[in-house]
């Protein structure tokens, strides 16, 4: 009896504690349906009688969302392909090919990641700027900003070389007997089983990469080039107080990664588990 | 030894040696231009003084470093980061932790309670920052209807240098709930149950399981969180940006954010880059401060 009296106790905390959690989003729902005279209305009221769906409507027309999204989708489908390139690449040198100076360039490898991004913004910044003076399509305002620095992954490339490691040296054996170079080994035997790492690494750096602020804040000045969350962040600059329609953009914003996230929960969760990832 | 008469072996050794550096060359050359290199621009940028606007960089010492440590701005930022930080990091992970332990037991509702929970956390902070800014709305915000149904005066929040601050950091703590409640789990699930059982067998009631089991045991989690947390709470700009742009009155200038209107809204480029080298330190200094501090009261297994 105290017993069931505790779990339930338990229960009640977690659901109080959930809808805490859950509010501002059911919240964020509700505005968005409003029209701007309801917005304003005070008591709040949660569930609107007329929805108004035009909201999302204007919301979109209202700036460049459609363009915003294709570029978040391409720069972040850019960056996590890429990352899992080189990274594979590089992992697989550091877990499998033995050459002079290699655990010394693997401490390299490492030490960048202790390098908070702010040290290099400004840098990376005026780099750009004069690959600009090179060449248009390689200065800043461009994808080729939004996504060559983000290519390489130290990160990705210590997960996978963790898990490259695991393969057993007969597979190795085995591959050199069939005639298979280094490369094929890469490709046809260790890659496809490390798929649980692959997925995380390619799950993990996607939704970075499409919530990053700062840097396509910095690097980007015209609208063509704005990724959703900065085109997000100047909307709100343009629209001032009309909430409704600042809420519904900020649905379709949240939307997709939410949709992703639910998705794929149990392979997130763990990867944050086992490997104290943070965005 | 003459280039005609390397073996076979030695061939395939370098070969092997070729090979190496060919698969890191590609990660090598992204990370020497934007990694690299940067660092060392950094270090010696932050040695001249160049508005990109009014022409070349001059030469200017420890100049950028002398105006930054006697800028009131400066200090300013260093004491909003650290109000942040110390207002949301241990309130976080104790309401974490809490929770955590409310959550590791077997239950079915497992799944929908971490996706409630985790939810703020994987969401776009844009998107979350705007609202929460039409939650602290002064006038018809949730947090001020709220207040109110407690009888307490309505606050103006982000209009007030005095609320700002405070608001932001109840953003942060409920934002940053989810991830570390899942560390929590994983760290509560890896003590062993025969360590309960004994102390259990020994007549220890709940919070002397709690105060000699778990918590000792949690050490290395708890550890590793508030590392993480530090780093990213003296990194923490994108809130700062949306809701108030530092402001009012420079009350929620933290120190990213005054980097950033340093370096990409006045275009002082030395000074942003001294900027950058000192929080840095900062990060560098308060990460080795907690290890060597609190790291030998860290229990391991």
């Amino acid at each position: 009896m105290l017993k069931k009296l505790e779990s339930s106790l338990i229960h009640l905390l977690l659901i109080l504690g959930a809808i805490v959690m859950v509010m501002p989003f059911a919240w964020m729902i509700s505005t968005s349906l409003k029209s701007q005279n309801e917005v304003f209305s005070y008591p709040p009221v949660w569930i609107p009688p007329n929805p108004i769906w035009e909201n999302y409507v204007r919301a979109w027309q209202a700036a460049p969302f459609a363009r915003y999204f294709v570029n978040s989708v391409i720069i972040a489908l850019a960056v996590t392909l890429g990352t899992l390139i080189t990274s594979s690449f590089a992992a697989f040198a550091f877990a499998r090919i033995r050459f002079p100076g290699r655990d010394a360039l693997f401490a390299i490898y490492l030490s960048s990641m202790m390098i908070p991004h702010q040290m290099t913004i400004i840098p990376s910044f005026l780099v750009l700027k004069d690959f600009g003076d090179f060449s248009p399509a390689l200065g800043l305002d461009t994808y080729f900003a939004l996504i060559a620095p983000f290519i390489a992954s130290a990160f990705g490339i210590f997960l996978l070389r963790q898990s490259f490691l695991t393969l057993p040296n007969e597979l190795e054996d085995a591959a050199i007997l069939d005639g298979c170079g280094k490369l094929g080994f890469l490709w046809r035997i260790v890659i496809p089983l490390s798929r649980p790492a692959l997925a995380t690494l390619a799950l993990f750096t996607f939704m970075a990469n499409w919530n990053s602020y700062l840097w396509p804040l910095i690097v980007t000045n015209s609208n063509t080039m704005r990724t959703v969350q900065i085109g997000l962040r100047y909307f709100v600059g343009q629209e001032g107080n009309q909430w409704g329609l600042l809420m519904a953009a900020a649905v379709f914003v949240t939307l997709p990664i939410v949709i992703v996230y639910l998705l794929v929960q149990r392979q997130f969760v763990q990867g944050i588990a086992v490997t104290g990832i943070k965005q | 030894m003459t280039m005609l008469s390397i073996s076979p072996r030695r061939r395939r050794e370098w070969m092997e040696w070729l090979s190496g550096y060919a698969f890191l060359a590609p990660s090598f050359i992204v990370l020497a231009v934007f990694t690299y290199f940067p660092v060392a621009y950094a270090l010696g940028l932050s040695f001249f003084k160049w508005r990109i606007m009014s022409g070349a960089p001059t030469f200017f010492g420890l100049g950028n470093y002398q105006l930054l440590f006697t800028s009131d701005d400066f200090w300013q930022a260093i004491r909003n980061t650290v109000y942040f930080a110390v207002g949301s990091i241990p309130t976080g992970m104790a309401i974490a932790l809490f929770v955590a332990i409310l959550l590791n037991r077997p239950m079915r509702a497992l799944p929908i309670y971490r996706t409630a929970y985790f939810l703020p956390t994987v969401t776009s902070m844009v998107a979350v920052s705007v609202v929460w800014m039409w939650i602290y709305h002064p006038d018809v915000g949730l947090m001020n209807y709220l207040l109110e149904q407690f009888h307490l005066a309505p606050i103006r929040w982000l209009n007030e240098p005095r609320s700002a601050m405070p608001a932001l950091i109840i953003l942060g703590i409920w934002r940053g709930l989810g991830y570390n409640i899942i560390i929590y789990l994983a760290g509560l699930q890896n003590i062993p149950e025969h360590l309960y059982e004994a102390a259990q067998i020994d007549g220890a009631n709940r919070w002397q399981l709690f105060r000699h089991v778990t918590w000792p045991l949690l050490t290395p989690t708890s550890f590793l969180i508030l590392i993480m947390a530090v780093i990213n709470s003296f990194q923490a700009f994108t809130e700062f940006d949306v809701m108030t742009q530092g402001g009012p009155l420079g009350s929620t200038t933290v120190i990213v954010y005054y980097l950033y209107k340093q370096a990409f809204q006045q275009f002082n480029m030395g000074y942003g880059s001294a900027l950058a080298i000192v929080l840095f330190l900062i990060i560098l200094g308060l990460t080795l401060i907690q290890t060597k501090v609190l790291g030998p009261r860290v229990h391991y297994q």
